[in-house]
């Protein structure tokens, strides 16, 4: 799978949407304590292509979403569940796709802590 | 002229499912369409850290209930990859069976609530009469109706006996006369061509870009089905998918009810296809690597991804459903549509926001 750099994510993007794929998933895992991954899958004429990319705890990631239009909701989810902020997001709901403005741990991290609701 | 924001939903006479809209209107027009998610939120992926690989099997049924058994089979199918497992080729017709058999019911449940959608009550109630053939097969040959739980990691649980196979071809050759029975009135009759021809379009270069999933890929003319992945018995059944071109919602319908029809002659050519032999064969050892697998659900391309670290524990489950897949299309046709078209515009993406937020 190849590796890109958080710069290059959204050139990438651009490079799979100009070669004809369908954006199918991005899919968030927490690596350790200080950094996740983000699987970006695309699809073409039924074959995956997939990259990745390492995201520091703390750092923003640059939104596909201007690019790609699809993107939004699962970026949107990603923010929710991982904590993982995304620049540039075409409909930010701001941590608040799934959970209420009053929750303030982050789901799917095992060492979850407080947050705040972007407004 | 008049702005006006309309909730539309979670609680809705037409919408079951607890999908919320924020319909920003001008007089009758909506313009602008923002979904809210979150009502039935259960962290079904979290699950994974503290229920084993095995016991995820039973988590992932639920994810849906509509198409639990299409969920089990691609989480099975994931960990067999990974644990490098062959699966009998029995147990692989059996599993086409039933994955038919749950798209044939879902699609007819998602008709009946289409046609209830636009006011076509003594429609809805047909199309559920029909799918309750197929509830019953699935409880005889399985002991439940909705969640089947046959599959496991190595094959199915159940077997099917010649009798039952004989019913089951019985059953399916009536459901299939019963739904030819009422193409004319699904597909001619001018109240359902007046509500859903032209509404809620989506050009097939929209659909490709938006990543539309199913149905609505298909119905707007891109020729894209799972299936042809060949996973199950399908690399030995023929299948062609099921595509139209006009990207509305009567084109929607369309697809499904061909789909519902294409899905008794699977089912046929799986029953008579089948071999004798083993149904599973046993799973030693854990799951360790990364895959990523799909199927198509009855509504349509569901992707898994799961990390295993050779423990019994996987690292990461994350789901991908068709309707995830089709809420930013949703978003996308909403804007110039009738106020009164809204019911049946959202419901032609078939949503399931159990599977949306899993």
């Amino acid at each position: 799978m190849k590796e890109v750099t958080l710069d290059a994510v959204v050139g990438e993007a651009s490079k799979m949407k100009s070669d004809g794929q369908r954006l199918v998933a991005l899919s968030c895992t927490q690596l350790d304590a200080d950094n996740f991954d983000i699987i970006y899958t695309f699809d073409k004429e039924l074959v995956l292509t997939n990259y990745r990319v390492t995201v520091p705890k703390g750092t923003n990631c640059p939104s596909i979403s201007g690019v790609i239009f699809a993107a939004l909701l699962v970026e949107n989810e990603i923010q929710d569940q991982f904590g993982i902020m995304f620049d540039g997001l075409v409909l930010d709901f701001g941590r608040t796709l799934y959970l209420d403005e009053e929750i303030t741990t982050i789901p799917m991290c095992n060492n979850a802590k407080a947050m705040t609701v972007k407004k | 002229m008049a702005r006006t924001i309309i909730p539309f939903g979670p609680q809705h006479p037409v919408l079951p499912e607890p999908l919320h809209l924020k319909l920003v209107c001008e007089d009758e027009i909506v313009k602008e369409a923002i979904p809210a998610l979150g009502y039935v939120h259960r962290g079904l992926e979290k699950l994974a850290e503290i229920r084993d690989f095995n016991q995820m099997i039973q988590i992932v049924e639920r994810v849906c209930g509509i198409c639990s058994m299409v969920h089990s089979l691609c989480y099975c199918q994931g960990i067999e990859e990974m644990m490098g497992v062959e699966v009998p080729e029995r147990a692989k017709y059996l599993r086409t069976v039933w994955s038919e058999l749950h798209r044939m019911h879902s699609h007819l449940l998602w008709l009946g609530l289409f046609a209830d959608a636009f006011g076509f009550e003594s429609l809805f109630m047909q199309f559920w009469r029909i799918r309750e053939r197929i509830m019953d097969l699935n409880e005889a040959t399985t002991g439940s109706r909705v969640i089947v739980s046959v599959n496991v990691v190595g094959g199915v649980r159940q077997d099917l006996t010649p009798e039952q196979c004989s019913w089951i071809l019985t059953e399916v050759a009536q459901a299939e006369k019963e739904i030819n029975s009422i193409q004319a009135t699904m597909l001619e009759d001018y109240t359902v061509c007046k509500r859903t021809k032209g509404v809620a379009t989506l050009t097939k270069e929209q659909a490709y870009e938006l990543g539309a999933a199913g149905p609505m890929l298909r119905a707007s003319g891109v020729s894209q089905d799972m299936r042809q992945l060949k996973y199950a018995a399908f690399h030995k059944i023929d299948f062609e998918p099921v595509v139209e071109y006009d990207g509305d919602c009567y084109a929607r319908a369309k697809v499904r009810f061909r789909e519902a029809q294409q899905s008794v002659d699977l089912v046929r050519a799986a029953i008579s296809g089948m071999p004798q032999g083993d149904i599973a064969v046993p799973v030693k050892g854990n799951p360790e690597g990364e895959v990523i697998t799909r199927v198509e659900q009855p509504r349509g391309e569901c992707m898994y991804y799961m990390k295993g670290n050779g423990t019994k524990f996987l690292e990461r489950v994350r789901i991908r459903t068709p309707t995830f897949a089709n809420v930013p299309p949703l978003i996308a046709f909403m804007p110039g549509l009738e106020l009164a078209d809204v019911p049946v515009a959202v419901l032609s993406i078939d949503p399931c926001i159990s599977c949306t937020e899993r």
